[in-house]
């Protein structure tokens, strides 16, 4: 039998693996973020954070939009896409994971590019009169650059989700004389909720988390979490149990996110990849 | 007429939504061919950059860590994994559904904190006097970073299919004559193999592009995107375009490959059922 | 392209004839190249083979690397040395200090600046230099040694020095400004870029209040700090090197820069002059370290060592546009870059240029921490209210895998 007592230790090494690079770090986050550099047990970190709430409401706030933005984007990609014939199905799934591929700081470099005062899109609109835009080192920059690079993220789930979606049940539903709105209300949404609470996820804890996007788009007044926990680690105010906390705090934003969206279970997580 | 309406707009979104994903790509190629340094002026055509680009040592060795970080930590990823759900498929349901969980923290966990938290547990093993005095930061911590990050998704990408399988395929095997050994090798292993290969193909291309966890545990080595960070921190060159282009291409063309081979093999397993078909 | 750059570079400069002026080798120099030789009385090949690697971490742009056609001295020193060196990049002292502190990284060559040189001392994480593997020592100019963060010089050697000043762009301000004052003024709301770094950006604000750019209490540090967060709805953005392409690309009017690098990006776009404003500016040394913990500390004094070699300081002087502490260096120069005024200021500037000190450790982390804070800083938002929503959001994530394990369980049994 596959299943033997023997075949258990297999998985030794990783569990070891698992331990120490895993479950370990992640306490002596939450080791560092209740100490003060002497070692001694404090909250101090954590009521620091509070100082820092306009960087978590911003942050909180922006992934938000993008995450939203994505998810009326991408829906209609994802309907779209799953009622193409299977080989164009194919290409066309390519062609969105194709820039996924790329490296995501060149993808970021590039907007910046294109939403430069004397930028592509400044200059297109010049030559309408309109302009120049404000557009570089904005928080709608910043949005704007999540929504570019999590895109793919939403897509794809939803996409997966919708296959699954047979044509028949929409023309039962035509027939029983739904209109497309509620068709969309009733049909297409409740059963596409997986995807849409997975690419939720896959949108939202990235975008919540990113430093590059803020710093290459929103000029470093943007500040988001992520700038923060960079700044503490690597950066300016070099401070790893003030840093700590603030990874912490990103945890539990990010766990609450999972506890709505996730089911806990292990067949689910694996449509994703 | 109605509908011939509907399949336009549908068509139009399509189009417009994919112009948007490949618009700033676009402009990172055609950039790389302006012969002026500046963005802000197209002055004409050159080719110079990406002579440049090859005599950048920085950008080349780089690449080379890359590469060969991406092969290693994804090989060792692929083992250390498949062994693990080979392991983890004969453990009771409970402990299933622990290790799993666990094993999904760095899938969902914000790169940043993964990167992070591998740079304490680090720091703390400096501390103890690991890595002697020029500290342990380096290749060691960048490719077991690499590993613990790529490790789930292995393990994920494989368990399904070992699931999938008859187990009592493994017992004919063994009923056969086999020992647990042989029967493991020659029936259930090259059943998984396509899963294996799949899961180490995903490894590499994150391994590859990953900055986040790279960034904190890197030490004095640097990764390309490390080196592409630090470029588009200081004054632009229009090398960093030529590189865009050149990993687009990259890209584009294992996709295509890809792409080829599949329906090639497709065409030949049908090809191959209609002969069985014929002969039957 | 390199004489062109120098060309543009100082004020007023008529067109350039081409001079060949290599330093002219002495009879016992080895000659790497046409443009770079070295003293011959220097043992430079006693770690050839000896597969070293040399880490070596310096701010970026600050060095000749090769590109846009200017020398290549990395590569010439491998080629002379056999040893290899690792040419990494960072882009303030603060995230040097960062690094070397929590990275832990093995460094052997580092640049940090005056201050940052003295703090590092305090820390003990510089090792001391053996000068007798440094001879080119004799080659500074002794107003750059001795300064007060490494009185005897026994753990740097000066790379170059400099000035902070004000770099705009001619064509996007009505008239030149001639003080701090101006980063501050509504009427380039969104057109001005500032330091990304709390020292240098303190520096202006502190200047601007006519304090002093070296903090001495809490209270002074809060009451700078209250100005630049008054800035904050004239800046655009926040920068360090990003200013290169920003600048030159007339993306905004005013910012303040090293002098040393406004020197490039005026040869770059001739729209953009430069000032030293009438408060006064920062003077700084930046220096050459080897960290307490470089395994390869006599190979790094060797590469400190050529780096002061007059023909390297020359390539690099001449593309970086820094000033230089090497007098021969200096006296090759054109007479363009020579006398220039911004690389070279004169004494009205210098006599209210002030050095950044080595701050006291509670003043420091003030400053730091609330430089993060200003740059944070929005109107919404209480303080307690992250706190506040956090707990909740712990509360609810609970709750919510409370219920759906428990819905879990009853689906399974």
């Amino acid at each position: 039998m596959l299943r033997s007592k023997a075949s258990r230790w297999a998985a030794a090494p990783y569990l070891v693996w698992m331990v120490i690079f895993i479950v370990v770090p992640l306490f002596i986050v939450i080791g560092y973020a209740l100490t003060d550099a002497q070692g001694a047990f404090t909250l101090d970190n954590l009521a620091t954070i509070g100082r820092y709430s306009s960087v978590f409401a911003r942050s909180l706030l922006l992934a938000a939009e993008a995450t939203v933005i994505c998810l009326v984007l991408a829906f209609p990609v994802g309907y779209f896409l799953s009622r193409l014939r299977a080989n164009k199905q194919h290409i066309m799934l390519m062609l969105v994971m194709l820039p996924m591929w790329m490296n995501f700081l060149l993808r970021t470099y590039a907007w910046m590019t294109l939403l430069e005062k004397n930028g592509l899109i400044n200059r297109f609109l010049g030559l309408f009169g309109i302009g120049p835009l404000n557009m570089i080192n904005t928080a709608g920059a910043v949005v704007l650059g999540m929504v570019y690079n999590y895109l793919p993220y939403m897509i794809l789930p939803l996409y997966t989700a919708m296959t699954k979606i047979d044509d028949s049940i929409i023309e039962a539903a035509q027939d029983l004389g739904c209109n497309t709105f509620r068709i969309l209300l009733r049909v297409l949404i409740p059963l596409s909720g997986p995807g849409i609470a997975t690419g939720i996820t896959m949108v939202f804890v990235p975008a919540v988390s990113t430093f590059i996007i803020s710093r290459m788009l929103g000029g470093g007044s943007n500040l988001l979490i992520g700038d923060l926990i960079e700044l503490q680690f690597l950066g300016n105010s070099y401070n790893l149990n003030l840093g700590s906390a603030m990874s912490l705090a990103l945890m539990v934003i990010v766990l609450l996110c999972m506890s709505f969206t996730s089911s806990f279970d292990e067949e689910e997580m694996e449509g994703v990849m | 007429m109605k509908t011939q309406h509907k399949r336009l707009l549908q068509r139009t979104y399509i189009v417009l939504i994919f112009g948007f994903m490949y618009l700033p790509i676009a402009v990172l190629i055609a950039y790389s061919f302006n012969e002026s340094k500046s963005r802000a002026v197209f002055t004409g055509f050159t080719l110079s950059w990406y002579k440049s680009l090859f005599q950048n040592e920085m950008i080349l060795s780089s690449l080379g860590l890359s590469v060969v970080l991406a092969l290693v930590s994804s090989v060792l990823a692929t083992i250390l994994g498949t062994l693990a759900t080979i392991g983890i498929y004969s453990m009771s349901r409970r402990t299933q559904l622990i290790i799993n969980n666990i094993s999904y923290v760095p899938v969902v966990n914000p790169e940043i904190i993964t990167g992070v938290s591998l740079m304490l547990l680090f720091v703390l093993m400096q501390r103890t006097g690991l890595g002697g005095e020029g500290g342990i930061f380096g290749w060691f911590t960048l490719l077991i970073a690499h590993i613990t990050f790529n490790v789930p998704y292995v393990i994920f990408n494989v368990s399904p299919k070992l699931r999938q399988l008859d187990p009592s395929l493994y017992n004919a095997a063994q009923d056969l004559g086999c020992t647990p050994r042989q029967a493991f090798f020659k029936v259930i292993l090259p059943q998984l193999t396509p899963a294996i290969l799949s899961a180490f193909l995903i490894c590499l291309t994150y391994s590859i592009d990953d900055f986040m966890i790279s960034y904190f545990n890197c030490g004095t080595m640097q990764t390309l995107p490390i080196a592409i960070y630090s470029m588009t921190r200081k004054k632009v060159s229009p090398e960093i375009n030529a590189l865009s282009t050149i990993m687009f291409l990259v890209i584009l063309s294992i996709i295509l490959v890809s792409n080829a081979l599949d329906s090639r093999t497709y065409r030949k397993n049908q090809a191959a059922i209609r002969q069985g078909r014929v002969q039957a | 392209m390199k004489w062109k750059r120098r060309a543009l570079a100082a004020l007023g400069a008529t067109v350039l004839a081409v001079c060949g002026a290599l330093p002219a080798a002495a009879a016992d120099d080895i000659i790497l190249n046409e443009d770079l030789s070295v003293s011959g009385d220097y043992d430079w090949t006693r770690f050839a083979g000896e597969n070293i690697t040399l880490n070596v971490y310096n701010w970026g742009l600050y060095i000749s690397d090769g590109s846009d056609e200017s020398v290549d001295v990395l590569s010439a020193f491998e080629e002379l040395t056999g040893i290899q060196v690792n040419y990494t990049t960072f882009d303030s002292n603060e995230s040097l200090y960062a690094k070397m502190k929590s990275g832990g990284a093995s460094y052997d060559v580092i640049f940090p600046s005056d201050y940052m040189v003295g703090k590092m001392i305090e820390e003990g994480m510089l090792a001391p230099l053996d000068y007798s593997n440094i001879p080119n020592l004799a080659a500074i100019g002794p107003e750059y040694l001795g300064w007060d963060f490494d009185p005897d010089n026994t753990y740097s050697v000066p790379y170059t020095w400099g000035t902070t000043g004000l770099i705009y762009n001619t064509t996007l301000v009505d008239e030149a400004p001639t003080s701090w004052s101006a980063l501050w003024d509504m009427q380039y709301a969104n057109n001005v870029l500032m330091f990304n770094n709390s020292r240098d950006a303190y520096a202006i604000a502190a200047k601007k209040l006519g304090l002093s750019l070296n903090p001495s209490s809490v209270e002074e540090v809060d009451r700078v700090m209250q100005e630049l967060q008054g800035q904050k709805s004239v800046v655009q953005a926040y920068v360090m090197d990003e200013i290169f392409d920003k600048m030159e690309g007339g993306e905004a009017a005013l910012a303040p820069y090293y002098a040393g690098d406004a020197l490039t990006m005026i040869a770059d776009n001739p729209d953009l002059a430069f000032v030293h404003p009438e408060e006064g500016v920062n003077f700084f040394v930046d220096s050459m370290c080897i960290p307490a913990t470089s395994k390869n500390k006599e190979a790094a004094e060797m590469f400190i060592n050529y780096m002061c070699e007059t023909s390297v300081g020359y390539a690099n002087c001449d593309y970086i546009g820094y000033s230089t502490p090497i007098t021969a260096v200096w006296e090759l120069l054109d007479d363009d870059l020579k006398y220039s005024p911004i690389a070279y200021p004169g004494e009205e500037v210098m006599s209210k240029a002030e050095v950044f000190t080595t701050l006291p450790d509670e003043i420091n982390a003030e400053l730091d921490a609330q430089w993060s804070e200003m740059k944070s800083y929005d109107e919404s938002g209480g303080s307690w209210m992250v706190v506040i929503f956090l707990v909740g959001a712990v509360l609810l994530s609970g709750f919510n895998i409370w219920r759906k394990v428990r819905r879990k369980m009853r689906d399974t049994y």
